[in-house]
C-alpha cells in the first residue's frame, strides 16, 4: 500500500523543515525581543520604529516576504547571506523572511507579557538604581517570558506550518516534496494524510511540551 | 519658639548630623488640571526624620515620588545633598541608588527570593561581589527579621514579612536617606507594628528619613518634625507636639479632629 513512498526521501524533507522551523525560531525570538524592548523604551524613535515595524510586516502574507527575499534581496541586490549555492542561499533566505515575519508576532506576544508585570516592580528596580536596560533585563523581560509561554508556543507551532511557504522559492521542505508527490502518484488523500500527520507529529510534541513548561515557570503574584 | 510656615524648626535630637541633605525650592507639579504640588519649599536636614501627613490626594505621595525622580517636577529644584536632582540616564540612577524607598504595595521582584531581592541592587549596581552582597543582604534580613525567609519567594510571604523585607532591600544599598510612601497603608492591622518597629529602630540610628503614613503614633514617637500637607501645599511644618497639641490652622484642626476622636 505504501510502496508508492519508494524513491522519496520522506525524512529529509522534513529535516529540511526542522532546520528551518529551529533557525527562524531562535531568530524570530532575538528579533521579536529586540523588537518589544524598542516598543517600550523611553526613546520615542525607537519606539515608532518598533510600532511601525509591527503594524507593516505582520499585514504583509508571508509570501509575499518570502517571494521578496528571493525576487527583491537574491536577484535584484545580490544578497546572497554568504551562501554560494543555490540550495543554501535559498535555504538562508527563506529563514530570513520567517525571522521578519514572525518577529513581529514574537514582539506583540511577549509586549503583552510586559503589560503583566506591575509597574510598581519597574518603579522599585529604578528607585534602586537600576538603569532601563538592566530593569528590562533583569526584572521584566524574565517574567515577561514567563507569562507567554502559552502565546509563543501558538506562535512557534504557527511558524512550523508556516515554513511549507519556503517552497515558493524553492526550498526542498515536506510541503514541496508534497507538492512533487502529488503531481507522480496517483494516491492524492493519502499523501496529504501523510504530510498532515508529518507536521503533527512535529507540533503537537511541541505544544504538549510548552504547555508544561508555562505552568512550570509561571510567576506566583 | 514660633514657627512659622517654610522654616527649619529647631531639632531636638541629639543623633541628629547637621547640614541639608534634601532641599525642595518653589517645586511645582500638575496632573493635567490638577495642580498637585504648589510652590513646595522644604529642607530636609541629616540625620532628620520628617513625617508627612495630611488628606488623601493632598500630594503628600508625589511630593515623596519626586525626590527620587520618579515624579518628573513642572518647575522648581530639588537639591540632594548638594546636587541638582539630574534629569535622565546614568546620573539619575546613581543618585537613585543613594536615595531608597519603601512603597505602599512593597513592590518585591515576584521572580526572585527574598535573598535575590535584596542582593539585585548590591551587584548590578553597586557592582560588589556575590559573596559580600549574601551576606550583607543576610545581616540586614536579621536586623528586619525574616532572615528565616531568605529563600522562600515574595508571594510566600505575610504582607508585613514582604514590607521589611522591602526595607532591607532599600538599605542594602546604603541609602542617605530613606523615602516611605505609605508603607503600611496596605497591611492587615496587626502587621503594621512590626514593619513600625523596624521604622523605629532605623530612625533611632540616625537614619534620614522622609516618611508619608497615616500612622499618628509614629509620628509622634519618632518624627523631629511634622509637614501638613494639604491641596497640594505644605500648611503647616512643626514639630509633633506643637501640631498634635497646638496646630495653627485651620486646615490641620479639622484633619486632625477627624481621625483624633478617640
Amino acid at each position: 500500500m505504501f510502496d508508492f513512498l519508494e524513491g522519496y526521501d520522506l525524512l529529509g524533507a522534513f529535516w529540511v523543515t526542522v532546520q528551518l522551523t529551529f533557525y527562524s525560531a531562535i531568530g524570530a525570538l532575538i528579533w521579536g525581543t529586540a523588537l518589544a524592548a524598542m516598543r517600550v523604551s523611553p526613546v520615542p524613535l525607537m519606539r515608532g520604529f518598533g510600532t511601525s515595524y509591527v503594524n507593516v510586516v505582520r499585514n504583509i502574507p508571508l509570501t509575499v516576504i518570502i517571494v521578496f527575499t528571493s525576487l527583491g534581496l537574491f536577484q535584484t541586490l545580490g544578497v546572497t547571506l554568504g551562501a554560494d549555492n543555490f540550495t543554501t542561499i535559498n535555504f538562508r533566505l527563506a529563514v530570513l523572511g520567517l525571522i521578519a515575519y514572525t518577529a513581529a508576532f514574537v514582539c506583540e506576544a511577549l509586549r503583552s507579557g510586559i503589560n503583566t508585570v506591575p509597574l510598581g516592580q519597574t518603579e522599585a528596580a529604578r528607585a534602586i538604581g537600576l538603569s532601563f536596560p538592566q530593569v528590562l533585563r533583569l526584572i521584566v523581560l524574565p517574567q515577561a517570558f514567563r507569562s507567554v509561554v502559552g502565546p509563543l508556543a501558538n506562535v512557534l507551532i504557527a511558524l512550523t506550518k508556516n515554513t511549507t511557504v519556503a517552497a515558493a522559492i524553492g526550498v526542498a521542505e515536506a510541503a514541496s516534496l508534497m507538492r512533487e508527490m502529488i503531481e507522480n502518484e496517483a494516491q492524492l488523500i493519502l499523501i496529504s494524510a501523510i504530510f498532515a500527520f508529518g507536521f503533527i507529529c512535529l507540533t503537537l510534541p511541541t505544544g504538549l511540551f510548552l504547555g508544561w513548561v508555562s505552568k512550570k515557570v509561571s510567576v506566583k503574584r | 519658639m514660633k514657627p512659622t510656615s517654610g522654616v527649619t524648626v529647631s531639632n531636638e535630637d541629639p543623633t541628629a548630623g547637621t547640614g541639608d541633605l534634601v532641599v525642595l525650592s518653589n517645586v511645582n507639579k500638575h496632573f493635567g488640571e490638577l495642580h498637585v504640588l504648589q510652590d513646595i519649599e522644604l529642607t530636609i536636614a541629616r540625620g532628620e526624620v520628617v513625617v508627612v501627613i495630611g488628606p488623601s490626594g493632598g500630594g503628600k505621595s508625589t511630593l515623596c515620588r519626586a525626590i527620587n525622580r520618579l515624579e518628573t517636577i513642572d518647575s522648581g529644584e530639588i537639591v540632594i545633598d548638594g546636587r541638582p536632582l539630574p534629569a535622565e540616564g546614568r546620573e539619575l540612577a546613581a543618585l537613585r541608588a543613594d536615595v531608597g524607598m519603601v512603597f505602599q504595595s512593597f513592590n518585591l521582584f515576584a521572580h526572585k527570593t527574598v535573598l535575590q531581592n535584596v542582593t539585585l541592587g548590591q551587584v548590578k549596581v553597586r557592582k560588589k561581589d556575590k559573596k559580600e552582597a549574601d551576606e550583607r543582604a543576610r545581616h540586614l534580613l536579621d536586623r528586619v527579621g525574616v532572615a528565616s525567609q531568605a529563600d522562600k519567594y515574595p508571594a510566600q510571604l505575610s504582607g508585613g514579612q514582604q514590607q521589611r523585607v522591602a526595607i532591607a532591600r532599600a538599605l542594602a544599598m546604603d541609602p542617605k536617606i530613606m523615602l516611605f510612601d505609605e508603607p503600611t497603608s496596605a497591611l492587615d492591622p496587626e502587621m503594621i507594628n512590626e514593619v513600625l518597629e523596624v521604622m523605629q529602630q532605623l530612625a533611632r540610628d540616625g537614619m534620614t528619613m522622609v516618611v508619608v503614613t497615616h500612622e499618628m503614633g509614629f509620628a509622634r514617637s519618632a518624627a523631629n518634625r511634622v509637614v501638613f500637607m494639604a491641596d497640594g501645599r505644605i500648611v503647616e511644618e512643626t514639630t509633633p507636639d506643637q501640631f498634635f497639641s497646638n496646630p495653627r490652622s485651620e486646615r490641620a484642626k479639622d484633619f486632625l479632629s477627624k481621625i483624633l476622636h478617640h
